[in-house]
């Protein structure tokens, strides 16, 4: 029986993660989630169902939602993550993070930084007027056991809501 | 996963070369198919050559028979793409069904067609719409391209680099999700020429997608759902499996015809 190789040369990996330059040398075989979690300690994007089934580990990739579970650390090189780390300012949460909180739209908590990032992404690609079935449409790859998403659903239309008025307000 | 070591090549050359050298690389696009399979360690590639950051394989452009699109173009690209739904809008709406919303923005045009999995998407429209699949070596039509379950025209190292899309009169694709892998139990996408309907269905067939030809020859003379309604596909040769038997995917299809239809006279 052929010897299974267990190594690989290591790869250099650099890219922004938060605003913030980060490399490192890995396996090419490491997940962005893992590189994430492990080596950055950005505990908050979870690892659920790592068949990209669930959606709890949803990060920005050059502004595009993926599941980390699903793409190499070595594929984001050069690139620009966002995690949920990355969202709440100085001033407090981020105004998804505070629909969340206000419209109690997660109970467990396990699927809720994937979820946001999931309607941060809606919201850059459809606009702050989200109407309920666009939201349950586009929360196709994001599940939650706890919720029954009704709570979630009213979370990302106020959240969406609140980014838009907030915009309004910084262009007058 | 297995160790594999990782090559990103800077042209397509380079990409050609190193598949050549190592019979056992595999190339990687967007990785929503190949990671899960290396995670699963179904498969050990020795070395995964990745093409995303390849010039040129990434372009929509309006051709004078309809589209061409580049291998690299990711799913949620195509869907929203102002080409393509001008030239073939059932193709831009094909592409918003694949998957969810992430994958869309990972998986490309090019690793679907590679992998031809019984129950994607893109196939159905690349065989009802005759398009030609274009590589680093060739143009295969799609008559030739699909050859069975994860099985294609494809030679060891041969890269695809992007699909022509013929324009048609009228188009419609419609899909029944598996609600759970949101992979296509049924899938048919009807194209219509000038002298001819085309029907191909994903998700069903025992060897992957197919065309339907009883129902092509009726709509090509009465495009309308209610000319399918007489029509019954033989379940022998379609899949049976813990999501739906045979003889229940065989109306899936026929109804979901029927709605492609629909959505091409819409």
């Amino acid at each position: 029986m052929p010897e299974i190789a267990n190594t690989a040369a290591k790869v250099a990996v650099a890219m922004t993660v938060n605003g913030r330059l980060v490399s490192a040398e890995l396996d090419p075989r490491t997940l962005l989630v893992q590189f994430l979690r492990e080596k950055l300690l950005l505990t908050g994007t979870h690892v659920g169902c790592d068949t990209s089934q669930c959606g709890a580990c949803v990060v920005h990739v050059d502004g595009a939602a993926v599941k980390s579970c699903t793409m190499l650390a070595i594929q984001a090189d050069g690139m620009s993550v966002t995690t949920i780390e990355g969202l709440a300012g100085a001033s407090g949460l981020h105004p998804m993070q505070e629909a969340f909180r206000e419209h109690h739209g997660l109970q467990c908590g396990f699927c809720t930084p994937g979820m946001i990032m999931t309607a941060l992404d809606m919201v850059a690609r459809l606009g702050p007027d989200l109407d309920e079935a666009t939201i349950r449409e586009n929360l196709d790859g994001n599940l939650c056991r706890c919720t029954g998403y009704h709570n979630i659903v009213k979370a990302i239309g106020a959240g969406a809501a609140a980014m838009g008025a907030g915009a309004k307000v910084a262009a007058e | 996963m297995y160790a594999f070591d990782y090559q990103r090549p800077a042209a397509l050359a380079d990409a050609a070369a190193l598949l050549k050298a190592d019979p056992e690389a595999k190339i990687l696009a967007g990785g929503q198919t190949l990671l899960p399979t290396l995670k699963q360690r179904l498969a050990q590639p020795t070395a995964l050559v990745d093409l995303a950051r390849l010039p040129g394989l990434s372009a929509i452009e309006k051709t004078a028979e309809g589209v061409a699109i580049g291998a690299l173009v990711k799913h949620a690209a195509v869907a929203t793409s102002d080409v393509v739904r001008a030239a073939i809008p059932a193709l831009a709406d094909l592409a918003g069904l694949i998957g969810d919303p992430a994958v869309r923005n990972r998986g490309t045009l090019g690793g679907s067609l590679a992998n031809d999995d019984p129950t994607a998407d893109y196939p159905a429209a690349v065989l009802a719409l005759n398009a030609t699949v274009v590589t680093d070596r060739r143009s295969i039509g799609a008559g030739d391209y699909f050859q069975g379950l994860f099985t294609t025209a494809l030679e060891e190292g041969e890269i695809i680099t992007r699909v022509d899309f013929p324009q048609v009169e009228r188009a419609g694709y419609a899909k029944f999700r598996n609600p759970a892998s949101r992979y296509a139990m049924a899938g048919v996408f009807v194209a219509k020429t000038a002298d001819a309907v085309r029907v191909a269905v994903t998700g069903a067939g025992q060897s992957g997608v197919f065309l339907w030809e009883e129902a092509g020859d009726i709509l090509a003379s009465d495009f309308s759902p209610a000319a399918l309604a007489r029509l019954e596909l033989d379940p022998a040769d379609l899949m049976s499996d813990l999501h739906g038997s045979a003889e229940y995917r065989a109306q899936l299809v026929k109804a979901m015809a029927k709605r492609a239809v629909a959505k091409a006279l819409a």
